[in-house]
């Protein structure tokens, strides 16, 4: 069967939420959005999705298209209380991102006049304090994956650490997805390892891709690919149009 | 019988005062007040204060030049993730930025609300928007706990505008859309608040139209009501209206290209509020035709 790296990860991003059991599932960009919707269609049914605005939706509809079935309302100001809360865990991009987990959606270069002003910071403090983070790299590149950001939106191991106790007590960092491999957080310092390696790419590629030293044991596993009705799913269900083409190189 | 607080847009703008701390509602590119923007733009207003949850707003201030220092957590066109004109503005050091969380301002605006001095949140801690703004400092909790927040800071505005579906010309306010964002804050939050509407209705019509939840912004807080079909043009105002995808795009592009946005400039921004929806038609118009032929 014939499995697009961009199938590779979806099923990657899907994976984040495996065991979150009852909790809002919040993704951003293309391929995390499949993967979150092609999550609640398998292995984690309990997750909520929104409609990306206002609504919390009971149906799984393809990308693009609109839910029919509206089961809460969960405007910006009830969000912000759900992510306090804590039942939530989001899928963010990033701009930059660092080995200790900081990332950066703001501006490249510095305050007072960047060279490249981006979002701004938006709720990446008020995510990474309060519930799990995962993020979503769809060019796995050492000016994203670098060593230190230019500023500091969603919080890192080590920043959490050194901030105290209220920043550390609900903070967590589960996956780095991107487009060469699967990475998390669980090592004895909280530094950055590659989990799995997608099918077809070396663990150089990898390290030549990454703006930091970054160990990739000989003994690593591959990335799996989709099941069958997985790929049914996401080709036929989710993701008609092939959008995740688009957002990921084949 | 409360006072009837109707008035233009020109004439609420005119209350201002260069140097005010000005809170915009809606939410990125959704239900900004535009209309009452266009106004800020032609009164000359400058050297502002502006707390936003930041779209086209800010754009358009910070492209005339007029915003000295912003509080926001993004600014963004949502269909365009990037705002171009804040951008051009970061880039060339053109304005002093005080970047806050999204939940930050919300508590910030809800603080002012409550006329207390700040409310303590998690979120901050260990980011970089400790540093971002001047002196945002921690609070201990007196309790067993003892866990050490962060104090947000009231942003007690001097003025808020928002724009809403309806309105009563007594200062009530009705959304009818899928979200309030954030404008009954603002209003609380402001020491004069200007809400302008999709359509200026009499109290008995509310009912009508939605339950008394939608009631979202009360008259004690707000000064001036304005009426503005189309007033949140080129944002979204759902029910009444969705974004328009194509007038935002031109306004992005020609972001791009001085000469480019002098012409935008010169088309829409020239006039008073009737000319804009004059020439947005034309425009509209003359797209149809292109389409036709």
């Amino acid at each position: 069967m014939n499995v697009s790296r961009a199938e590779i990860c979806v099923v990657a991003c899907a994976e984040a939420w495996r065991g979150d059991g009852e909790i809002l599932a919040s993704p951003m960009g293309t391929v995390p959005t499949i993967g979150a919707r092609l999550a609640r269609l398998t292995f984690a049914p309990e997750l909520l999705l929104t409609d990306g605005e206002a609504m919390l939706i009971a149906d799984v509809p393809a990308l693009g298209r609109p839910a029919r079935v509206v089961e809460g309302w969960l405007p910006f100001r009830r969000h912000l209380a759900l992510v306090t809360k804590g039942r939530r865990h989001v899928m963010m991009g990033a701009s930059q991102l660092d080995r200790y987990g900081n990332q950066n959606i703001s501006r490249i270069g510095d305050a007072r006049r960047p060279d490249r002003q981006l979002l701004g910071v938006r709720g990446a403090p008020v995510n990474s304090l309060n519930h799990p983070v995962s993020y979503w790299i769809p060019r796995h590149s050492p000016r994203v994956l670098v060593e230190r950001v230019d500023m500091v939106c969603g919080v890192g191991y080590d920043r959490a650490a050194a901030a105290g106790p209220a920043a550390t007590r609900f903070h967590g960092l589960r996956r780095v997805v991107t487009d060469l491999a699967v990475l998390d957080f669980e090592t004895p310092d909280r530094t950055l390892r590659v989990r799995s390696l997608h099918p077809g790419v070396t663990a150089e590629e990898v390290r030549a891709a990454t703006g930091f030293p970054l160990d990739v044991p000989s003994d690593v596993p591959r990335t799996r690919p989709p099941t069958a009705a997985e790929l049914r799913l996401i080709r036929e269900v989710v993701d008609p149009d092939g959008l995740r083409d688009r957002e990921v190189r084949t | 019988m409360t006072a009837d607080k109707r008035m233009t847009a020109d004439e609420a703008v005119a209350r201002l005062a260069d140097g005010m701390t000005i809170g915009i509602g809606g939410w990125g590119s959704r239900r900004k007040p535009m209309a009452l923007v266009r106004a800020v733009l032609r009164a000359g207003l400058t050297d502002l204060t502006v707390v936003s949850y930041g779209g086209p707003d800010v754009g358009l201030l910070a492209a005339a030049g007029r915003i000295r220092k912003l509080v926001t957590a993004f600014v963004s066109l949502d269909s365009i993730p990037l705002e171009p004109h804040f951008r051009a503005a970061r880039q060339r050091g053109g304005l002093e930025l005080v970047e806050l969380d999204e939940s930050m301002v919300m508590w910030g605006l809800t603080a002012a609300a409550h006329r207390l001095p700040f409310l303590p949140v998690r979120a901050g801690l260990g980011s970089d928007v400790m540093t971002a703004g001047p002196g945002l400092r921690t609070v201990v909790s007196p309790y067993e706990d003892g866990e050490e927040l962060v104090a947000v800071p009231a942003l007690t505005l001097d003025a808020a505008l928002v724009h809403l579906n309806r309105a009563d010309a007594r200062g009530n306010a009705q959304y009818l859309g899928p979200d309030p964002y954030f404008d009954d804050l603002f209003c609380e939050a402001a020491k004069e608040a200007y809400v302008s509407c999709e359509r200026l209705v009499t109290t008995e019509e509310f009912t009508d139209e939605g339950g008394p939840q939608t009631l979202l912004v009360q008259r004690h807080c707000v000064t001036g009501v304005v009426e503005a079909p189309g007033g949140a043009h080129f944002t979204s105002c759902a029910p009444d209206y969705d974004r328009d995808e194509a007038f935002q795009a031109a306004y992005a592009r020609a972001a791009a290209d001085p000469a480019a946005w002098r012409e935008f400039v010169a088309r829409f921004l020239s006039g008073d509020e009737d000319e804009y929806r004059a020439a947005v038609a034309a425009t509209r118009r003359a797209t149809r035709r292109r389409e036709a032929s």
